[in-house]
């Protein structure tokens, strides 16, 4: 396995100079996890807020605006509170799967996260299988969720985590096709190298249509995986209360409520890296300075993010037979199609390079 | 569409759920108890009385005057109407003569309560289907509304406007001006609504041919109000029976033929317009004259028996009055909206999915105190 | 359908049917538990009566009897009839159903059941409504005490 820690050359130097090698790489990488694991709390933290203030912007009201400086501590304070709450339970649950559930869920999300390129010297876990692998991490969630509905002795939960591995199962077919779509251009797995690929332009442009069509086909899918409106029917909160964490409270639910966003900003970190080039700056204008890359990266992303707010915040939820409808009837052919489209413009080179 | 029948080599075992009482989509207390195989609903059975306080059995010992007080705890939503028909009752048990200003500010402000309801509706329908932005602006026009409430009635939601013999005090001297004001706003708003959620199409599948009442079920099962004429069934009180200054105005009757919830829907949002219609020919030409006529101090009706029918947001409201001379009411019964269109509710949600019990019930337009009077 | 139209046509079905406009504005047919169904169902299948909508049913206790007051109206002909039945059987106050001629029925008078104790025969559900199942006794009846719940003035 290709690991390159290679977040600041000096920090890893300087940990070697003064520590014998063992020590000093296993110091690396819980330095590395704990610098993770605060991404994943802010970005999680940060994210519900952003969640919250676009949503109070589509509804015309105007959001969290008392704790800190325009909000800016209200999540930070939920967390606290959460954190703070009695953890309740049902009577003959499941105790240990119920207890299990949270983790299944937010330790996928993680593993997830440190695969990504946020800047080309900022990357945890440079993988030649880059892309199989988020798939395959962020399939292991959905065993959380059903754990999670089936220990709780809860039908509505019960429901919610039925819905949810249907769900998964269906639409994980359809970002995996359309992620393979754009690795036909690529022709690798790696996403350091994905990105390399995108100098001569975002994927995006190089794939012209097909790739157009993978995206949209991947926003949609990507949506339906993370279990958000308008596919959020794992919890819809109109029929089935809160779906399968309807019998978690506190730090656990939160476990559940953090990982959905960082699920999001996952799957649309994918996007970013994949159709748009990650860290890469258009055009290059700011290639000389490396450091900009993480402000590109999160740059695209958010837009993503925002994108899949705004969704939310306007549609309708459909009907899970509808749901699995879009996906077996239009979404899987469409997207094989696609995929031979694909395959045709990269053998007779008709990508766009510049 | 299409259907294809699959055979189920799987056995499948139906089981029971607890739709409420505390659920969001019940919209209050209201209590399901479903019977569900899988996603697919086998049986709705309400259960009702959580909030059950007897009114009809409170008007007994109360007066006519007091009684207005308890109508307002109905259906909160339309509590003017509500007021309305019990004052009409009285009155013409009474057979006072109404002076024609009274009458016409019944009438406005009875649409603008339906409108408000209107509004809350189409916002927590939205909610129900899952868009969440459209109960914000749902709510938003509501208050305008409110606000004018609240400044000829000095209440929001339980206005207590109506005294048999007419209005508690006159209008607003701002009145006039702020209905002409927010007609003008919601001239522009409405079509907004559409814009977010009556073109999105995950909508239009999810309310297209789901919970189909045809008209004949729609006429045994007492459906009335939007309900009813979602399937093409006349049933508009309002034309059948004009009261207060209904007969003077000009406005059609919302109907759809197709039965299902997004007739149900559509006629809803007509009704708004036709109920801005009917504030705008009268608003200009409110009579001048009493605010109410005088009557007793205590009100004894004649003995016999006496109906008022009215059109409330949610459909007709029906009060029976049987009197045995007395200065309270021997017997009281109010035929509310909403008991009956719940009723067929097991009718309709049959066979669908869960979320088509939840899309049909919110276009039922539930509100449980009605039901649990 | 004037209401002497009205008269003179149900009449002819059942001779033993009381008719009055005395204290109401509808006519008030007053019919005998026995003839109640008959009567329901001719009034409802009967071309020229079609009284489709019933728009009310409540129980009403008269202090010696109990009865039951059906209001209908014709969505077709829009006239608006009242049918009354009653018994003086406090005890086991009995009526044959209208839930299987207008299935609004059904719950009305479930409802009647529940606050007035009248039973109707053929119910396809006939339970407690409103109050709990163990509840001791029916509210709305002139003679109900509660002396917890009940104010009296």
């Amino acid at each position: 396995m290709n690991i390159s820690l290679s977040i600041t050359k000096n920090i890893h130097e300087w940990l070697f100079s003064i520590m014998p090698e063992g020590i000093a790489s296993i110091t690396e990488m819980v330095l590395i996890a704990v610098v993770y694991l605060a991404i994943f709390a802010v970005a999680g933290l940060y994210l519900v807020l952003l969640e919250r203030k676009v949503a109070a912007w589509f509804q015309l009201r105007i959001g969290p605006n008392r704790v800190g400086w325009w909000g800016l501590l209200q999540t930070m304070a939920d967390a606290l509170k959460l954190v703070s709450k009695e953890l309740t339970g049902t009577e003959r649950a499941d105790k240990f799967l119920y207890n299990l559930a949270p983790y299944f869920v937010i330790v996928s999300s993680l593993m997830a996260l440190a695969v990504f390129p946020f800047s080309q010297e900022f990357h945890a876990f440079d993988i030649n299988i880059g892309v199989l692998f988020l798939m395959a991490i962020s399939s292991i969630g959905v065993i959380g969720i059903l754990l999670g509905g089936w220990s709780s002795n809860n039908k509505f939960a019960l429901i919610g985590a039925m819905r949810s591995g249907v769900q998964t199962i269906s639409y994980e077919l359809s970002v995996g096709l359309s992620l393979l779509t754009m690795v036909l251009v690529t022709g690798s797995l790696q996403l350091s190298e994905i990105i390399e690929v995108q100098k001569n332009g975002w994927l995006i442009v190089q794939g012209h249509i097909p790739a157009v069509i993978a995206f949209m086909i991947y926003m949609i899918a990507g949506t339906a995986e993370t279990n958000r409106a308008p596919f959020d029917l794992v919890e819809a909160e109109s029929e089935l209360g809160a779906g399968f964490h309807t019998e978690y409270s506190g730090m656990k639910f939160a476990y559940f409520f953090l990982a959905e966003f960082i699920n999001m900003f996952i799957i649309a970190a994918i996007a970013a890296t994949i159709f748009f080039g990650g860290w890469l700056s258009p055009f290059g204008i700011t290639e000389s300075i490396p450091l900009l890359g993480v402000v590109w990266f999160l740059g695209k992303t958010l837009v993503i993010v925002f994108l899949m707010m705004w969704f939310r915040w306007t549609f309708p939820r459909l009907r899970i037979d509808q749901l699995l409808t879009l996906e077996w009837k239009y979404l899987l052919p469409l997207n094989l199609l696609n995929l031979i489209l694909m395959a045709l413009v990269v053998w007779l080179n008709l990508t766009i390079q510049f | 569409m299409e259907t294809t029948t699959i055979t189920n080599n799987f056995k499948s075992e139906e089981y029971f759920i607890n739709m409420g009482p505390q659920h969001p989509a019940t919209h209050g207390v209201l209590r399901l108890l479903l019977t569900i195989d899988g996603e697919i609903i086998k049986k709705v059975e309400p259960d009702l009385g959580y909030i059950h306080r007897s009114i009809e059995k409170m008007c007994e010992r109360d007066s006519y005057q007091q009684i207005v007080h308890l109508t307002d705890r109905m259906d909160y939503l339309s509590s003017h109407i509500n007021n309305e028909a019990v004052c009409l009752a009285v009155e013409n048990a009474l057979e006072i003569d109404i002076p024609e200003r009274v009458k016409v500010i019944r009438t406005i402000i009875g649409e603008l309560t339906r409108i408000a309801s209107h509004t809350l509706w189409w916002g927590v329908m939205g909610m129900d289907v899952g868009a969440l932005t459209t109960y914000f602006l749902g709510f938003r026009d509501r208050e305008l509304i409110n606000d004018i409430f609240e400044e000829t009635c000095g209440a929001r939601l339980t206005m207590n406007y109506n005294i048999p013999g007419g209005l508690m005090y006159d209008i607003h001297p701002n009145f006039i001006k702020r209905v002409k004001d927010f007609i003008a706003h919601f001239k522009t708003k409405l079509p907004e609504y559409d814009k977010l959620l009556t073109g999105n199409v995950i909508f239009q599948k999810r309310m297209k041919g789901v919970g189909i009442l045809t008209k004949e079920d729609a006429i045994s099962f007492g459906a009335s109000g939007p309900v009813g004429r979602g399937s093409g069934y006349s049933c508009d009180v309002r034309k059948h029976h004009a009261y207060s200054a209904l007969d003077k105005v000009n406005f059609k009757e919302a109907l759809r033929t197709e039965g299902d919830s997004l007739a149900r829907y559509e006629v809803r949002v007509q009704e708004m317009w036709e109920s801005m219609s009917i504030i705008e020919q009268l608003i200009d030409n409110i009579p001048e004259g009493d605010y109410k006529v005088a009557t007793n101090a205590v009100i004894k009706l004649p003995k016999g028996e006496f109906y008022q029918k009215v059109e409330a947001a949610r459909g007709e409201l029906g009060v029976y009055i049987v009197s045995t001379g007395t200065k309270n009411p021997y017997r009281l019964k109010f035929r509310s909206p909403g008991f009956s269109n719940l009723s067929l509710l097991n009718h309709i949600a049959v066979g669908g999915k869960i979320g088509d019990l939840v899309a049909s019930m919110a276009t039922l337009d539930i509100v449980v105190p009605d039901i649990d009077r | 359908m004037t209401n002497e139209a009205l008269q003179k046509l149900i009449s002819s079905w059942i001779p033993e049917l009381e008719f009055t406009e005395e204290g109401s504005q509808f006519l008030n047919i007053i019919v005998q538990p026995e003839q109640l169904h008959q009567l329901m169902t001719q009034l409802k299948s009967n071309n020229e009566t079609s009284f489709d909508y019933l728009f009310c049913l409540s129980g009403i206790d008269w202090g010696k009897e109990l009865g039951v007051v059906y209001h209908l109206e014709s969505t077709i002909h829009r006239h608006m009839v009242v049918v009354k039945v009653q018994t003086e059987d406090r005890e086991n106050p009995t009526f044959d159903t209208v839930s299987n001629i207008w299935a609004t029925a059904e719950f009305h008078e479930r409802e009647a059941f529940d606050f007035f104790g009248i039973i109707f025969n053929n119910h396809p559900n006939l339970k407690r409504l409103f109050l709990t199942e163990d509840w001791d006794g029916f509210p709305l009846r002139k003679d109900y005490v509660d002396e917890i719940n009940m104010v009296i003035k």
